[in-house]
């Protein structure tokens, strides 16, 4: 194990110069100054080098290799966009600069929301939220703002999948909105009679994740979106999956109301480390006036950072966004184009259906009944009678070299293995990560006590899950 | 193969329902808890509060998921299992017994009536 980096610590050794002051100095105030050290670790610039080169090469990331956790799209993020938002004009502007000072920022941003309005067919944007379930709540906010704001304040039941991801029902309480669970038919698909005995006159809103969490796109989506706006309530689409649809399908076409983006996921930000994110919301022009606070307008004299009022929702953070992924993603759509974000979404298709028509031999693939579209599910379930659990064979996979797969997600399939294998993937990448599953497999049978003790090639080995979540602790004791 | 006692009756959502005096006693299957993994957190309704039939009273999180559970009887929330909030794995440990969660009181006898039996719960959940 590498010991954290205060154990290194000796007094008087020191990594960094601090350039030479070159603004005139200010005296601090004496109630903000501090008394005693902080105790930062003292450490050589070697030594902070090869602690976190250390810790870095015991993490997996997209960087090593095939990464297909489903419904996170952890896809190769190109350098170039690392670059593009680089460019020192782009990353050293400051969110209280005037307009005119950042100018070339505010036109990326305003091209930004035009392209991905065009992307989902919608009107209206936000770039704001900071994150894929920020973005869920400013969407449904704008959906009960929107019912408050024609009278409806009664409608309070927000209607959701039994396949939903769990940060809708989650987004839904916490905008004090009551969730109702719809049934998923035997296809997968939302079972249109109980969505329709459901949806009423206490309906506020519809979540719908498409394609859904199975990787199923749900081809009934027009009658569903219908029976929604008939009962008076409006349609949200989780764009957690946009990364399936890409210039084939656009939500604001298939009778949504608004959606949000999870532009690092989709978009070209690398993701999974905990942030920054950025969650955009695209809606009709029916919500456009209570979109959040803060957005770039093209005028005559250029770009204009705005705040909404009257009817907004007011600001969702302190500034405009995490600006940074969102030059990414502008560069991404800039760099593909149209029919290269086509080809996105196709050969993520592409690359899902051959994993599963390869592994469906070796695993059962429930709600199959046709072609999948980015994602698939399949289950360990048989392989649990057997007594190895989809948890083992997640952790199997560490041995051979790949991330796992989500796993016991969507709780509509029992041992659920949810693959993602995304665009950026070769067939050789393909093949070996298909291969390792038909051996773990063959272990199932064979040798079951490789799957159930693993994994054993990794840093750590079996880390005690309840007890993390039990006993925490995050702090270490420095004498 | 789950424990499935006889003297308690069953939901579809994998609660049971045990009459105990002039109250029910109501828990979270076998089948269920050992489906769920290692229960860490235990979120309980408050005595007195009011419970409905199919309504949501607390939720359970094991490592990798959470679930509610839901009143299997319209009435009043008796009692709470108050020892789940230091020790939440006695779920797991007796689900039956020490790990129940809360206790309802009712004047409508005839919805316990109308609750699963243990050989319409077994076939419920495919054993």
């Amino acid at each position: 194990m590498e010991k954290t980096i205060f154990r290194y610590s000796s007094p008087g050794r020191i990594g960094v110069a601090l350039p030479v002051l070159d603004v005139p100095e200010t005296a601090i105030p004496e109630n903000y100054m501090r008394k005693e050290p902080i105790g930062l670790p003292q450490v050589t610039e070697g030594q902070t080098m090869r602690h976190f080169v250390r810790l870095s090469s015991m993490n997996f990331n997209i960087e090593q290799g095939l990464y297909p956790l489903g419904s996170c799209t952890m896809k190769y993020n190109p350098r170039l966009h690392e670059f593009l938002a680089r460019i020192e004009g782009l990353s050293s502007v400051h969110p209280l600069s005037g307009d005119s000072a950042v100018q070339g920022t505010l036109e990326l941003m305003h091209k930004l929301g035009e392209s991905l309005c065009e992307i989902t067919g919608f009107d209206a944007v936000t770039l704001q939220p900071a994150a894929g379930a920020q973005g869920e709540f400013a969407g449904l906010m704008l959906i009960k703002k929107w019912q408050e704001d024609r009278g409806q304040t009664h409608r309070n039941e927000v209607l959701m999948p039994d396949s939903a991801h769990g940060t809708n029902p989650a987004t839904s309480t916490l905008a004090g909105l009551k969730v109702i669970s719809v049934k998923s038919n035997e296809h997968g698909r939302v079972d249109v009679e109980d969505l329709r005995s459901k949806a009423g006159e206490n309906t506020c809103a519809f979540m719908l994740t498409n394609p859904n969490t199975l990787g199923i796109f749900e081809s009934n989506i027009e009658e569903i979106t219908k029976i929604v706006h008939d009962a008076g309530a409006l349609n949200y689409m989780d764009g957690a999956n946009m990364n399936a649809l890409l210039g084939i399908a656009r939500p604001g076409d298939m009778g949504f109301d608004v959606c949000h983006l999870n532009l690092h996921k989709t978009f070209s930000t690398p993701h999974g480390g905990g942030g920054p994110g950025a969650g955009p919301v695209c809606c009709k022009e029916i919500l456009r006036p209570f979109l959040p606070a803060s957005s770039v307008e093209k005028t005559e004299d250029g770009y204009s950072m705005r705040d909404r009022t009257g009817k907004s929702l007011g600001r969702l953070l302190a500034f405009h966004g995490n600006v940074g992924v969102l030059y990414r993603a502008y560069a991404y759509i800039r760099t593909l184009g149209p029919s290269g974000l086509r080809e996105v979404s196709e050969v993520a298709l592409i690359n899902a259906n051959y994993m599963k028509a390869r592994l469906k031999p070796y695993f059962d693939v429930p709600n199959d009944d046709g072609p999948c579209m980015h994602e698939f599910v399949a289950s360990g379930a048989a392989m649990a009678k057997k007594g190895v659990k989809t948890l083992d064979i997640a952790k199997r996979l560490l041995d051979y070299g790949f991330h796992a797969p989500t796993i016991y997600f969507p709780l509509i399939v029992k041992e659920a293995l949810m693959i993602e294998p995304t665009e950026t993937e070769s067939l050789e990448s393909l093949d070996a990560f298909i291969d390792a599953m038909i051996s773990i497999a063959g272990e199932v049978d064979e040798k079951p006590h490789l799957v159930n003790d693993a994994p054993v090639n990794t840093p750590v080995l079996r880390l005690d899950e309840v007890k993390a979540v039990k006993d925490l602790c995050l702090v270490e004791p420095i004498e | 193969m789950s424990n499935i006692p006889e003297n308690v009756r069953y939901t579809e959502t994998h609660e049971w329902v045990r009459k105990e005096g002039d109250k029910y006693i109501i828990g979270l299957t076998d089948h269920a808890q050992h489906e769920m993994g290692e229960i860490v957190m235990a979120e309980l309704p408050e005595v007195g509060a009011e419970a409905t039939k199919g309504d949501s009273m607390g939720g359970l999180e094991a490592v990798k998921t959470a679930e509610d559970f839901y009143s299997p009887l319209d009435g009043e929330v008796a009692e709470i299992n108050e020892e789940l909030e230091a020790n939440p794995s006695l779920i797991n440990e007796d689900p039956f017994a020490a790990g129940w969660l809360f206790a309802v009181k009712t004047s409508d006898d005839s919805q316990f009536d109308a609750l699963l039996t243990p050989e319409e719960y077994k076939t419920h959940i495919g054993e």
